[in-house]
């Protein structure tokens, strides 16, 4: 197969995906938690790509992904509140000092925006470290962030530790899967370009990436600003799904599970990291909820199931595919129409040989 | 005069923090030494001593409890190396890293299940939870336990590291796996050493820290084991007495902040001291500088 018929058939079969999503949401009820789990799926894959493309493509291990997107979702709420709904939800800081809002889309925008700002910041003393000293560093960073909204004298603006709400939020499914969509497609068009080569250089080879003439600093930033603010976007949509947001949320157990979704969908695959979010979402929403209620068979009560027995499963089941499927789901492969060709031709086409 | 009498409460509370951290820390900094990899469910590791206390201290006398909770966070430190850092012993070593994340996940949601994600009371241990009057502070003697205590510790683990035959293959196993190996020392054992030292210790700092606190619940050690560990780079990873004054010099600057009324910050401070000593001086206090070859 060509490589242009390849790339339409992946775009009809995008759009198959996006007709299929419009049509459950029109039939299912607006509680349904396929609903939620489709809306928060698609978020948390669009951030487990953002760091699949710093850890997996660029092989920077950073654990800093929380905090960027705590500053997006802080980023949409304070510049997309209502004006008249300020003096509420600022009550304790006299209505806040920002008296104006901005759309949906140029808060999305902003959020991604200011997060690739704090990364360039962040990145001119953090990236010069390697390895598990990036990691503890990005790590810090991620706290420091955190403490810092939490902070009493930017009240005006970030509202202390109280909550934030009443922003604009999404109701369809199909807003977060177009946006999404959008923000995963430029990814993968970054890392099919000469820069993404580059960032696949650095991590195959730092030493001989640098003497090929790449610029190590430079690649390593960008692909740092470009991940962060997808992250940022990434965090922007949260705080629409959430529809009110508080920066204890965002602690370093959200970049451990966003990480583990990296992991388990395999380091430096899209496709990998967007199949295993909505696994890795749909488990821990919906599939194993049957552990967390205590259930009788006739006069036999199941042992051990009570709230929280889902997440020791979960929990189990994640270390499983970390220690014995080390590469993941896909590895660092990717979903395509000629993958599944070829595979069934391996599978099907052999036994066919065998009759003859 | 007043100053001091105003101070004095969140010094020694620092300094009872720090001996508190170093425990923890030291078992960070073995692991590092020699494995390379930074244990984070060594925080959780921690926790799970305080909630084995809560739990094994309903059903029988303190004496018995505390030397129950001892053994099984040295057993559990144990199951975790052999189960999930062994079988990876060969691979890269962010796989070992993501494993211990992943333990570190794994034990927390164990410890929210067994709990329900209720606070867990932490039972008053006699006499270190006895208040004492110091100058013009009254305190619990916990805080003046705890530094002695640390201090003995650590004094008894160098005389085993740097005294003993299996001190000696400890530090060979650091410096050189396969030459170590070739050398005739069982690593695997020696590793399994390290796990047992380092949990041990964190349990008795398990013990000391949640004194002070009235209760327990599955995330409460995450923060002082992050907090350990940034002391453990600190002092420059590896080194045991660099750990040691690391999380003292953390433990008092944290109390001193709070004490000035910066509380929010007081956590942030200790991240913003890492990312300092990272950009300055990347091998910490005591650290020896590492060369990579090409």
């Amino acid at each position: 197969m060509g490589k242009k018929k390849n790339i339409i058939i992946s775009a009809l079969l995008l759009l198959a995906l996006l007709a299929v999503i419009m049509i459950l949401e029109q039939r299912l009820p607006a509680t349904h938690i396929a609903l939620t789990v489709l809306k928060k799926g698609c978020i948390y894959s669009l951030v487990a790509v953002s760091m699949n493309l710093l850890n997996g493509f660029t092989g920077l291990f950073s654990l800093g992904q929380a905090g960027f997107m705590l500053i997006g979702a802080y980023a949409y709420a304070v510049l997309t509140i209502p004006v008249d709904a300020r003096a509420s939800v600022y009550q304790y800081f006299h209505g806040g000092v920002i008296q104006f809002s901005v759309p949906v889309f140029a808060g999305l925008l902003a959020s991604g925006i200011l997060a690739a700002a704090f990364a360039w910041l962040i990145g001119l003393p953090v990236l010069r470290l390697k390895s598990d000293y990036l990691a503890i560093a990005t790590l810090g960073f991620a706290e420091i962030i955190r403490a810092f909204f939490q902070w009493d004298v930017l009240g005006p603006i970030t509202n202390g530790s109280n909550m934030l709400r009443k922003y604009p939020s999404f109701t369809s499914v199909t807003f977060p899967f177009l946006v999404c969509g959008v923000c995963i497609a430029v990814m993968v068009l970054v890392i099919h370009s000469s820069y993404g080569r580059a960032f696949k250089a650095i991590r195959d080879d730092e030493i001989a990436a640098e003497a090929m003439g790449i610029n190590l600093a430079k690649h390593k930033r960008m692909a740092f600003c470009i991940s962060s603010f997808f992250a940022g976007v990434g965090g922007g949509l949260l705080a629409m799904y959430q529809s009110s947001i508080q920066s204890q949320t965002f602690k370093s157990a959200m970049t451990y599970e966003i990480l583990l979704i990296v992991v388990i969908g395999g380091l430096g695959s899209v496709t990998g990291s967007c199949i295993a979010s909505f696994l890795f979402i749909a488990c821990s929403e919906w599939w194993l909820r049957f552990l967390d209620v205590e259930t009788k068979i006739g006069d036999f009560k199941v042992p051990f199931l009570r709230a929280g027995f889902r997440k020791v499963v979960f929990s189990v089941i994640i270390m499983a595919i970390v220690l014995f499927a080390r590469k993941g789901i896909m590895g660092s492969r990717e979903f395509s129409v000629d993958g599944i060709c070829k595979f069934f031709k391996k599978r099907f086409g052999r036994k066919k040989e065998v009759k003859l | 005069m007043d100053f001091i009498s105003k101070n004095l409460p969140y010094l020694l509370a620092g300094i009872s923090v720090g001996g508190q951290y170093a425990l923890i820390a030291i078992g960070y900094t073995m692991v590092y030494g020699i494995l390379r990899l930074i244990n984070f469910a060594h925080g959780d590791i921690f926790t799970v001593a305080a909630l084995v206390l809560v739990y094994s201290s309903t059903i029988m006398p303190l004496y018995l409890s505390i030397p129950l909770t001892l053994v099984a966070t040295v057993v559990l430190g144990l199951v975790v190396e052999r189960v999930a850092y062994k079988p990876l012993r060969n691979a890269p070593r962010m796989s070992v890293m993501i494993s211990a994340i992943g333990v570190s996940y794994l034990l927390q949601n164990l410890a929210l299940y067994i709990t329900g994600g209720l606070a867990q009371t932490y039972p008053a241990i006699p006499i270190i939870s006895n208040t004492i009057k110091i100058g013009p502070a009254t305190t619990k003697i916990v805080t003046v336990v705890t530094p002695v205590l640390t201090i003995v510790l650590v004094f008894a683990l160098m005389q085993l590291i740097n005294h003993t035959k299996i001190g000696m293959a400890m530090r060979s196993v650091a410096n050189d796996f396969e030459t170590s190996r070739l050398m005739g020392i069982k690593v695997d054992n020696i590793i399994s050493m390290t796990f047992v030292i380092g949990s041990f210790l964190a349990a008795v700092g398990s013990l000391l820290y949640f004194t002070n606190y009235a209760s327990v619940v599955p995330t409460s050690g995450a923060m002082p084991g992050l907090k350990a560990f940034v002391a453990a780079v600190f002092g420059g990873i590896g080194s045991i007495p660099g750990a040691v004054i690391g999380a003292f010099i953390i433990g008092i600057c944290e109390n001193i902040i709070k004490g000035l009324g910066w509380t929010t910050f007081s956590d942030a401070f200790t991240f913003a001291l890492l990312i300092v000593i990272l950009i300055v001086k990347p091998t910490g206090l005591f650290g020896e500088k590492a060369t990579d070859k090409v």
